[in-house]
């Protein structure tokens, strides 16, 4: 029970924080190239100010995901003590390191520059204040590289040997080189940035399409920050398919029941030529056309579990080297989470193809049924980076390191009522917070002037020109 | 040296003795900078008579707050990869309080960033409690923390953690919560008194007089009966006594130091009696990390916690290379925001541009804003 317990808990935690840090990780690179743009661009008085403009209204939207974000991530950092002790005692030497090393590396910098950023404008000198939100960038991108690193090493564990009852580190460099890493990496941090375009895109369509029906003048930052949401999109959505592609095939090496489980019940269930679609476009084509006669052959022999058998085989193969146990994962789950993200990520890239055309035809701002599209698409790359990580994480089960430790041996020996409390107690605190946020962000996001150099000093329903309002304050 | 004093104390490695005194000075940073964060917080429906002054107040640590909580995340990472066994036990045993103390951050934290996004009252006063009960709930709860860490909780064999969440509940641990919360306050009522003008600065030097005293008693008593809990459990501490007498002084002279208006000197001295604090528990507890009650054989040292020296040693050249980094731009950023933070005029116009209209530091939040207002280019 506690250890059902404590991987609801886990997942919902991880995943809540999982919807922010995407947002963040993209949203301080456009920030840094917007404000760039702007800077580059300072003597040139009309194209400043739209990039200034831009720089103002995303850094918004930015900031209130950002507090959600870091608060969010306190918790990953100590809920492995507090709910995976035997776990934490047992990877202590390899997974704590790279934890260790993204506080000291990465959270210092993106906290302190962030103050920078918000604060110290008018401060620093404006090279120092466009600096400070490249470093905020970096900091979100080398704690995305020490805590994947972390992760690659619960999937592909390297660089370590089982000493007593623990694993121990024997190469940081092996840790930091995993080829599970590299995929991993890339694949997320390209898919962070493919959130945000996908974000930057649909509120813009919003705010173009209201401009449509009020019969507005278009406010010229939402047309190129339209734009470059597609530009940028469009390489990010490539390279997300692209590292999703390479990690397929070493997941196919190296964790080959998670990729069975992805692929398996799919047979049974809907039948081939569903299969040919959609395995065969996203996931690799060796794997496609290695299960692709196998398949047929299955089905030749009127055997509907055809695959499944491929599964057993590889259940098998791990018993004999493993021991005794089930080593299959919930398939239901892998299955649909898998075809999820794939199915969203295929949508995505359409559109993004889609917006390209439309920009190389000069009609973007103008077509409708596009934009509109865009505002429903918003909810695409959160559901893929949801189904995600569920399908990658519920994959390696039984396994929480593979080959190394299980799930089950890794859970805290705590009271049920515990871990009763502190499920409840997250998933009712961060509920809250999603809803807060959600309302505050849609407000923002629909909000399209922006009132002074600190942005969002003195909330809404103020009028902005009001003799008694508030310039200094940030917070 | 003798065979008895041998077997007494055995080798430590100097990298587990090494990490064990990076932990405590990555607690002590914390206590230090996020304990007048926590202070500003509590200090909030006290010193703050509208939502102006508290909007002064949640500026004073507006840029800093959120670096000063990593020092808590690098400490509990740190703790994971350094010692995994002390960082298991610890958060697993300790589980219901450090779940409080985390719900209270999340809530502060969002609470900074979300309080003025909008500008209805509830709005404002729900997020005015998140900050001063997420500020004063951590500022408690860290205190019994440590206090039971020292004075020892049901550990039994392999490291596990026996008791439940009452064994934490103990009158020894509710003195330490009570003494690092009045430390907090107080440490962050001198805080507000240097960052904040006129009425509001003399309101906080005020409070911080009336809390000295009371912070004082509260550390004597602590640190008394860790004297007298260290002599009952002949625990093998080594304690140099003028750590804890420097703690106590330094706490002792604040009220005089604020009453010769020297905030300044007074911010120093709080922040020696925390660092004190912290040294002394930490010097208490050495070479152990955990105390165990049941039996001295299951206490956690820094030898049976420790993580393996291969790991130890890439940390150590992480650390050595990056943490002066990071001690540098984290500096630098508070150089940034030296100037006191002030209530902006009741209107623009009477606004007076040009330098600043009242004597203090060139730059304030007002005169900063002030410029970028004026200014015509971009940034």
């Amino acid at each position: 029970m506690t250890l059902d317990l404590s991987r609801w808990q886990f997942g919902i935690t991880t995943v809540f924080h999982f919807v922010f840090v995407p947002l963040t990780i993209g949203l301080a690179l456009m920030l840094a190239i917007m404000q760039t743009t702007a800077y580059r661009t300072r003597h040139d008085a009309a194209k400043s100010a739209k990039w200034e403009h831009m720089t103002r209204f995303w850094r918004r939207l930015f900031l209130i995901n950002f507090a959600i974000g870091v608060v969010t991530g306190i918790v990953q950092e100590f809920q492995f003590g507090m709910n995976w002790a035997a776990y934490s005692r047992y990877v202590g030497s390899v997974f704590g390191a790279p934890l260790a090393i993204e506080g000291l590396l990465a959270f210092f910098l993106e906290s302190t520059f962030l103050g920078i950023w918000i604060f110290g404008k008018g401060r620093v000198s404006a090279r120092i204040h466009l600096a400070s939100i490249w470093l905020v960038s970096v900091g979100t991108l080398l704690s995305a590289l020490f805590i994947l690193a972390a992760n690659a090493w619960m999937q592909h564990p390297v660089g370590y040997k089982v000493v007593g009852n623990r694993a121990v580190m024997t190469n940081f460099w092996a840790v930091m080189t995993n080829s599970t890493l590299v995929g991993s990496f890339f694949h997320v941090v390209s898919a962070a940035i493919a959130t945000t375009t996908m974000l930057i895109l649909g509120v813009s369509a919003w705010h173009l399409l209201r401009a449509h029906r009020g019969g507005d003048t278009v406010h010229p930052a939402f047309v190129t920050s339209a734009k470059l949401a597609v530009i940028v999109g469009s390489i990010a959505i490539v390279a997300t398919m692209f590292f999703g592609d390479s990690q397929a095939k070493l997941m196919e090496k190296q964790q080959p029941m998670k990729m069975a489980a992805a692929e398996a019940i799919y047979n049974t269930q809907n039948g081939a030529s569903f299969s040919l679609l959609t395995i065969g476009d996203l996931s690799g084509n060796p794997i496609f056309q290695i299960r692709l006669p196998h398949m047929l052959s299955v089905l030749a022999d009127n055997q509907w579990d055809g695959t499944v058998q491929g599964i057993n085989q590889i259940q098998k193969a791990e018993v004999a080297k493993y021991g005794p146990g089930n080593y299959k994962p919930i398939l239901w789950v892998t299955y649909w989470t898998f075809r999820l993200m794939v199915g969203c990520g295929i949508v995505m890239f359409l559109m993004m193809g889609v917006g390209l055309w439309l920009i190389r035809r000069r009609r973007l701002e103008r077509s409708t049924w596009f934009l509109r599209l865009s505002v429903f698409a918003i909810v695409l790359p959160f559901v893929a980076n949801t189904t995600g990580w569920i399908f990658t994480e519920m994959g390696r089960q039984p396994w929480v390191v593979f080959g190394l430790l299980k799930t089950s041996q890794a859970v805290s020996h705590i009271g049920t009522g515990y871990v009763v409390t502190t499920l409840i107690g997250f998933t009712a605190v961060y509920s809250l917070l999603a809803a807060i946020d959600f309302g505050l962000m849609v407000h923002f996001a629909r909000r399209p002037e922006v009132s002074d150099d600190h942005g969002d000093t003195d909330g809404d329903d103020h009028d902005e020109t009001h003799a008694d309002r508030v310039p200094a304050l940030v917070y | 040296m003798s065979l008895a004093i041998s077997t007494l104390t055995p080798a430590y490695t100097g990298l587990e003795v090494f990490w064990f005194v990076i932990i405590a000075i990555l607690w002590a940073g914390y206590f230090v900078l996020e304990g007048f964060d926590f202070g500003i917080g509590m200090m909030l429906p006290v010193l703050g008579r509208d939502d102006m002054d508290r909007r002064v107040l949640i500026n004073t640590i507006g840029p800093t707050w959120d670096g000063n909580e990593v020092w808590l995340l690098v400490a509990g990472g740190a703790t994971f990869a350094a010692f995994p066994n002390w960082y298991a036990t610890l958060f697993s045993g300790f589980y219901l309080p450090l779940f409080l103390i985390l719900v209270a951050l999340i809530f502060r934290g969002v609470a900074f960033e979300f309080r003025t996004k909008r500008t209805l009252p509830a709005w404002r006063t729900a997020w005015d409690h998140a900050i001063f009960w997420g500020s004063l709930l951590p500022a408690l709860l860290w205190g019994v923390a440590f206090a039971n860490i020292l004075r020892g909780v049901p550990i039994g064999k392999n490291f596990s953690y026996l008791g439940s969440f009452f064994n934490l509940l103990n009158p020894y641990a509710l003195v330490g919560g009570v003494t690092t919360l009045l430390l907090f306050a107080l440490h962050g009522a001198v805080f507000a008194s240097l960052k904040t003008t006129d009425e509001l600065q003399e309101r906080a030097e005020r409070v911080a007089k009336m809390l000295a005293p009371a912070a004082t008693t509260a550390l004597l008593a602590f640190l008394s009966w860790t004297y007298v809990n260290a002599r009952d459990i002949h625990n093998t501490g080594l304690v140099p006594p003028f750590v804890p007498v420097v703690t106590i002084v330094a706490i002792a002279v604040v009220g005089w130091l604020l009453r010769e208006r020297l905030g300044g000197w007074a911010f120093v001295t709080t922040a020696v009696g925390i660092v004190g604090l912290v040294a002394t528990i930490f010097l208490n507890l050495y070479p152990r990390v955990m105390v165990s009650s049941i039996s001295s054989a299951y206490n956690l040292t820094i030898g049976n916690a420790a993580s393996a020296p291969y790991t130890l040693r890439v940390m150590t050249i992480v650390a050595l290379i990056f943490t002066p980094i990071v001690l540098v731009y984290q500096g630098w950023s508070y150089w940034v925001f030296r100037a006191r933070v002030r209530r902006p005029p009741v209107s623009p116009v009477e606004v007076v541009p040009g330098p600043a209209p009242v004597g203090g530091p060139a730059q304030t939040e007002l005169e900063g804003a002030e410029a970028s207002e004026r200014s015509e280019g971009p940034l």
